[in-house]
């Protein structure tokens, strides 16, 4: 087991967000980490990093418990985040977004180039002056660039035009074919479900259903997904 | 006036810039990426001409103590940071504010303790003793010559540090998202040290180079300090840039003016009036100019780009 999520419970100050999530990425699979808005799955995400760490449960990677280990040691353990709202560094140019946190590995500066052409062609650029879509390539690139064991990405087709969305569809499906393990939130089912292995659903801040893409059924999905 | 009194007192108000600006850069530094108001600077100053001083007495080499100089101001940083400084960045201002401020009589009283409260002498290097001859006749110092160069590269090696090094890049990604550099994997905390102790070598290294100027006494560092706020904030709170050039126009404005508004009042009133109000006038100059300046741009000359 690469990720083991147990039981975990995290706060924003004094408003409970997680209730007991339980969720499990092995080890080369792609997970989809689904509920509607509000339910929970960023803060699941945030608890993961320890950026907001749980009050109870545990996180474990690769065996190793991620208790009170600062956002940073999890990130050394292999965790790479994508997340939500993209957070490319502004002020830095695409290459120094790139190059200021990688650590080496299997991915490198060219790697990462062709997998986005579109950054190599901007990366003398400010990360500011970036598109939508360009920061989210950015986002992910940096993350690769860490050599993570576990990519995440949260909601890393928000907001973006459908020839975007498909770029970076297609770039998943690659990462995902290389082997990488990935643990994703995305609202298009019709393009996240033919990623997934598997799937975790919450519903308030708790795992409601776990199973495979193809056991989802148009029920399941109306009962938790639908709006 | 002649061109050469003109000229000499250019280059004095250019190494009072250089001073400033060593001071300055780490002072805006630490606020630009920490959000910390560190009125300690000073204090740091201190450290480093005492430093020099000392071991320049004891060992005779002006360079042996300008390294210990480093060294020092360095590791006070370090130390500080680690003890204290690091408990205050999610604080609000007015607790950096009182608690560094504890620092400066900690500091200052430390000082005494251990030195004593005549002030010490530091000689100016027999490489840099004597001077040279400035177009239109004056004799200019050697050494201050020699700082308006160290200020340069030091200058030129903190464009390349921040602009082009791996180091320089996770402080400007901290400076923008914290949070995040963290989350790719950065050691924040240590960053943080880091960049102080860089703040206070400099600091210290100013000390040291002005400790050959002035005497090396307890609380010299604080005038210092008052005007490396004013040339950060003129410059644009987090900005070397801003720093260097904040720095440079004080350290200018402040020494012409000294020199040239008791002439300018003159023309209008009686000699010793007009030394009085001029030198009155002219202590003032560089807190209307920083008026002027806030009042134009806000955020000064240099707005870091995010907050
Ligand atoms: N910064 C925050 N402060 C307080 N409450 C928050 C914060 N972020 C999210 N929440 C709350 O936590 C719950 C889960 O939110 P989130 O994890 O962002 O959901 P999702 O990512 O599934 O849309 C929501 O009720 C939300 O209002
Ligand atoms: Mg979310």
């Amino acid at each position: 087991m690469l990720l083991d999520v147990s039981k975990i419970e995290a706060s924003y100050g004094a408003s409970q967000a997680l209730f007991g999530v339980d969720l499990a990425v092995e080890e080369g699979q792609a997970v989809a980490l689904m509920g509607r808005n509000g339910m929970g799955k960023t803060t699941t995400i945030r608890a993961i990093c320890n950026l907001n760490p749980p009050r109870a449960g545990s996180v474990r990677l690769a065996g190793t418990d991620l208790k009170g280990k600062p956002s940073h040691r999890v990130a050394k353990l292999g965790i790479g985040l994508v997340p939500e709202g993209r957070r490319c560094f502004p002020n830095l140019t695409v290459h120094e977004n790139l190059i200021a946190a990688a650590r080496p590995g299997a991915w490198s500066l060219e790697r990462v180039n062709d997998l986005f052409p579109r950054l190599a062609e901007r990366h003398a650029q400010m990360a500011r002056s970036l598109s939508g879509g360009e920061q989210q390539m950015l986002a992910i690139g940096r993350a690769l660039m860490t050599n993570p064991r576990l990519l995440i990405l949260d909601e890393a087709t928000e907001g973006l035009a459908p020839v975007i969305r498909q770029d970076i569809w297609a770039a998943i499906r690659k990462l995902k074919a290389e082997g990488l393990s990935i643990l994703v939130v995305d609202k298009t089912l019709s393009e996240l479900l033919p990623v997934a292995d598997r799937c975790v659903i919450l519903e308030n801040g708790r795992s409601a259903w776990h199973g495979t893409p193809a056991e989802l059924s148009a029920d399941l999905q109306d009962r938790y997904l639908g709006v | 006036m002649t061109l050469a009194l003109a000229l000499e007192q250019l280059l004095n108000g250019l190494q009072l810039g250089v001073m400033l600006f060593l001071m300055a850069a780490g002072l805006t530094l630490i606020f630009g990426v920490m959000g910390l108001i560190n009125l300690a600077h000073g204090s740091l100053y201190m450290v480093g001409a005492f430093a020099c001083a000392a071991v320049a007495a004891a060992t005779g080499s002006f360079w042996l103590g300008l390294v210990a100089s480093l060294a020092c101001a360095a590791a006070a940083g370090a130390i500080v940071e680690l003890l204290v400084i690091r408990r205050l960045y999610d604080r609000d201002h007015l607790d950096q504010v009182l608690a560094t401020f504890a620092l400066i009589l900690m500091f200052s009283e430390g000082t005494r303790w251990l030195f004593g409260s005549f002030p010490l002498y530091l000689d100016i290097p027999p490489l840099l003793q004597g001077a040279v001859a400035l177009p239109g006749g004056a004799q200019y110092p050697v050494y201050r010559l020699a700082i308006i160069a160290a200020g340069a590269l030091v200058a030129f090696g903190l464009y390349l540090l921040i602009g082009k090094t791996r180091l320089g890049m996770r402080i400007r990604a901290g400076e923008s998202d914290r949070e995040m550099i963290g989350a790719l994997g950065v050691d924040i905390r240590t960053l943080y040290t880091v960049v102080f102790a860089l703040g206070a070598a400099l600091a210290g290294l100013a000390g040291a180079m002005v400790g050959a100027l002035q005497s090396v006494q307890v609380g010299m560092g604080e005038p210092v300090l008052i005007l490396a706020f004013v040339v950060i904030v003129i410059g644009g709170i987090g900005s070397i840039k801003g720093a260097l050039l904040g720095a440079l126009l004080v350290g200018v404005v402040d020494t012409l003016g000294r020199l040239l508004l008791p002439k300018l009042v003159g023309v209008f009133l009686q000699p010793a009036q007009a030394g009085m109000i001029g030198g009155a006038a002219a202590s003032m100059l560089i807190y209307m100019m920083m008026a002027l300046i806030l009042a134009m741009k806000p955020r000064g000359l240099f707005p870091a780009a995010h907050a």
